[in-house]
């Protein structure tokens, strides 16, 4: 029954998407059509009943509804409640059904809170978003119908794939789809604009704060998706290049040289057509991610059904908005007004060098992510990883960062680089000085050289736009920028520092046996069989002691899942402030024979903890600035409330 | 710089834009060339051998008895093959789960100097939903290979 009425609540918002397209094409073709203003309380709705449809879905997957063949296929009785609820996006069906959602509730957020722009571009605005959805609507019903019913109904379910049994997993999913859908409305924004052509300042204030929003999920996804990898995998990594981390990476780089277009468009009146194109490019590589991993043409965990036809469908939509959207640019984007000009060394040029920079490593690992579809075609399988991504992004990331460290203390407009002297020299000293370090420390690994290096003067120079300023009178958008960039600084150092100093460690020891491992040193004491929910372990108790220091106790597990039947490895990290110690536990090394060796993988990760506290406070730094300028459009809203009450008094 | 038109500096951003992006996509195409690895079955291989240290992926079934645990306790020895040819493969490592003799597996590593292929990653099947995708048609290819050998 419940499915039921999830899949009718579908079907009304897919109705409802159509109607806010229709009347917003209607709207847009005569200016004071009625129907105008039907378009936001439809977007209302329609919101509402995706997210009516979503619940029905967590509902079904809750009680563990095998009549539903989407529960049958992935979730199991024996399941821990939060796996049950987690299990409705962790497969293709759900995931679909919560970009929808998240997507219609976006429109719904716009539709209510959004008055900052002409009445004709929102309905433009609405109408885009619709017409987005409208398209993925099509494709749930007609390709992946998530409430789809089994007869006869299984006594028991296949279960979910134990790699994603994790809390990671109930947090990481819609975390990074509140980024990838967040980015339509950015997306829709900028078709809106095109449509009325009013792309201006006004236009990128009330695009900001949607653009920030996505971006800080997308940060936050990111990031949390690395760790999810680096302790649930168990191979020590913390970044793959797998085509699934790249599809998330690729809008978070458009999003970012977005942002900072935004607010040269914001404060300059500058860069509109290239910002227009941004809005259509950021929305444009979350889909093409979604393509990628859900299409089935590239097999990863992430990719959860290998269907042709659903391939094919999401390329249709594919080209339907991606080519729509850039043939509406190509038509409008010589009617956008020129913007303002400004001087090669100014505060417009170090943004656009970021933009330029950004969209570098966007096409790099593009690039790199569809080789091996291309060579394929031709015959020939390849694929593509670290050798490639490492030095290739590096050599966009490096003048990137150099430029960063520089940018945020030029003005606007026209500036001299002989004002920036003392700064200059500060950070260029600080970074020959880590330079020289890095090298006597790290002989001949050149990247992580290159980033011990860039890293303390970027975290130094970051945090330069706050000299000579009262701290309790910066605004919040300048701390949110400042705390950004510092984190950039706290990642990279976490990263360079990873890919320096880490020592690794694969041995084979008996129960009682010591080894060390950089400044460790590790006793195997014990192994002994644990149960859990829906698995049952091996479980070593390794007693871990620090330079000498009292021994900490430490358990990687071996874990048995037998719904599905999986074996993993269940790392066990010890943190202290200076990095972490990575465990994992393997198989006998000798056979069965009792009193064996145990075969035991050891990490010392140095300072590896910043790559996630660099994600964290740069996710910071962008809630920082949303807060801010959120505040100060508020303040704006009802200073001019104020002045046109006063007007309607005075004109009594 | 105030002597720029507005058109012409409308015009050197395009410009410089597209040079970025085209340079960026030259560096790309030039570095997957060189860097992008191979897939290999053992009979390529054999015919065809890459020079040694190159990154490549190599693809087969694990040969019946051929795996042997080196004293170490960490090291795993053993030999890929299709029907065709016979690579020597050794890995240090933990090796999956469903690493066996007589199912397939797909290396990642280089050939060393002595034409025996040490790997770095074993990617052996995860689960029924992850396959590794040149698994899947190895099997196919593997199978009819076993057809052509019975008849």
């Amino acid at each position: 029954m419940i499915a039921e009425f999830g899949l009718a609540a579908l079907w009304l918002a897919a109705a409802l998407a159509l109607l806010q397209f229709g009347s917003g094409v209607a709207a847009l073709r005569k200016g004071d059509s009625p129907l105008a203003a039907l378009v936001r309380p439809v977007a209302v709705v329609q919101g509402a009943l995706a997210l009516l449809a979503f619940a029905a879905l967590l509902l079904v997957f809750a009680e563990t509804d095998l009549s539903v063949k989407l529960v049958a296929l992935n979730s199991h009785s024996a399941k821990p409640m939060m796996y049950k609820i987690a299990g409705a996006w962790g497969n293709h069906e759900g995931s679909m059904l919560l970009w929808v959602t998240v997507m219609g509730l976006a429109g719904s957020f716009v539709a209510v809170v959004e008055r900052r722009l002409p009445e004709p571009t929102m309905i433009a605005t609405l109408l885009g978003q619709a017409f987005v959805s409208l398209g993925f609507y099509v494709f749930l019903l007609f390709a992946s119908n998530p409430f789809e019913r089994l007869n006869p109904v299984p006594p028991e379910g296949q279960g979910l794939n134990p790699l994603l049994q994790d809390p990671g997993l109930a947090f990481h999913p819609p975390t990074l789809y509140l980024g990838y859908v967040g980015l339509s409305i950015a997306f829709s924004f900028a078709v809106g604009a095109l449509l009325t052509r009013q792309v201006g300042p006004a236009f990128a204030r009330a695009m900001r704060p949607w653009v920030l929003g996505a971006w800080i999920f997308l940060t936050l996804g990111i990031t949390a998706g690395s760790y999810w990898a680096y302790y649930e995998l168990g191979w020590g990594g913390w970044w793959f290049w797998d085509p699934v981390e790249n599809a998330s990476l690729m809008p978070w780089l458009a999003a970012t040289a977005l942002l900072h277009s935004c607010s040269v468009l914001a404060a300059r009146n500058a860069l509109r057509a290239w910002t227009v194109m941004l809005g259509v490019v950021a929305f444009s590589m979350s889909m093409v991610g979604t393509f990628l991993v859900r299409s089935g043409i590239l097999t990863s965990v992430h990719a959860f059904a290998v269907d042709p036809k659903r391939g094919t469908f999401i390329l249709a939509l594919l080209a339907i908005y991606i080519g729509g959207a850039l043939a509406l640019f190509a038509f409008r984007a010589a009617t956008v007004t020129e913007g303002e000009r400004f001087a090669v060394t100014s505060r417009e040029s170090a943004l656009v060098f970021n933009n330029v920079m950004l969209s570098g490593i966007l096409g790099i690992v593009l690039m790199g992510t569809l080789y091996p579809l291309v060579t394929e075609a031709f015959g020939e399988r390849v694929s593509v990883g670290p050798p490639y991504f490492n030095p290739m992004s590096a050599v966009f990331v490096v003048p990137m960062l150099i430029v960063l460290a520089v940018g945020p203390l030029l003005r606007w407009r026209r500036d001299s680089l002989s004002r920036l002297r003392m700064p200059m020299v500060v950070a260029g000293v600080v970074g020959l000085a880590a330079l020289g370090l890095a090298i006597v420390l790290a002989p001949g690994k050149v990247l992580p050289i290159i980033g011990l290096a860039l890293a303390p003067a970027v975290a130094v120079a970051s945090l330069l736009p706050l000299r000579g300023r009262k701290l309790a009178q910066v605004k919040l958008p300048l701390w949110g920028m400042v705390i950004a960039h510092f984190g950039i600084a706290v990642a990279l150092l976490g990263m360079a520092a990873e890919g320096a100093f880490t020592t690794e460690r694969l041995v084979a020891l008996r129960v009682g046996e010591t080894t060390p491992v950089g400044p460790w040193q590790i006793r195997l004491a014990r192994i002994e069989p644990v149960a859990g929910p829906n698995w049952t372990a091996l479980e070593a108790t390794l007693e871990a002691s620090y330079a000498g220091g009292k021994p900490i106790l430490t358990h990687p597990q071996a874990r048995m899942f037998w719904a599905p039947v999986q074996n993993t490895a269940e790392s066990a990290l010890l943190t202290r402030w200076n990095g972490q110690l990575y465990t994992v536990l393997g198989d006998k090394a000798d056979g069965d024979a009792n009193g064996g060796r145990w075969q035991l993988r050891l990490w010392w990760k140095p300072l590896v903890t910043l790559i996630w506290l660099g994600g964290a406070l740069i996710a910071l730094g962008g809630l920082l600035a949303l807060v801010g300028r959120v505040a100060s459009d508020l303040r704006r809203l009802v200073a001019s409330d104020k002045i046109a009450f006063r007007r309607v008094r005075q004109g009594r | 710089m105030s002597a720029i038109k507005a058109k012409h500096q409308r015009l050197i951003l395009a410009l410089i834009a597209l040079v970025a992006i085209l340079a960026a996509g030259a560096l790309a195409a030039w570095a997957l060339r060189s860097q992008a690895s191979y897939f290999y079955l053992p009979a390529d291989l054999a015919a065809n051998p890459p020079e040694a240290g190159r990154a490549i992926r190599l693809g087969g079934m694990v040969e019946a008895g051929s795996v042997a645990k080196a004293p170490d306790g960490v090291t795993v020895r053993f030999v890929v093959g299709d029907g065709k040819a016979r690579v020597p493969v050794s890995f240090k490592g933990i090796v999956p789960d469903l690493f066996k003799e007589g199912s397939g597996v797909v290396a990642e590593g280089r050939l060393d100097s002595e034409g025996r292929f040490v790997a770095d990653n074993l990617l052996a099947k995860h689960d029924e939903k992850y396959v590794p995708r040149e698994m899947k048609d190895m099997t196919a290819d593997q199978a009819r290979a076993a057809v052509r050998n019975t008849q």
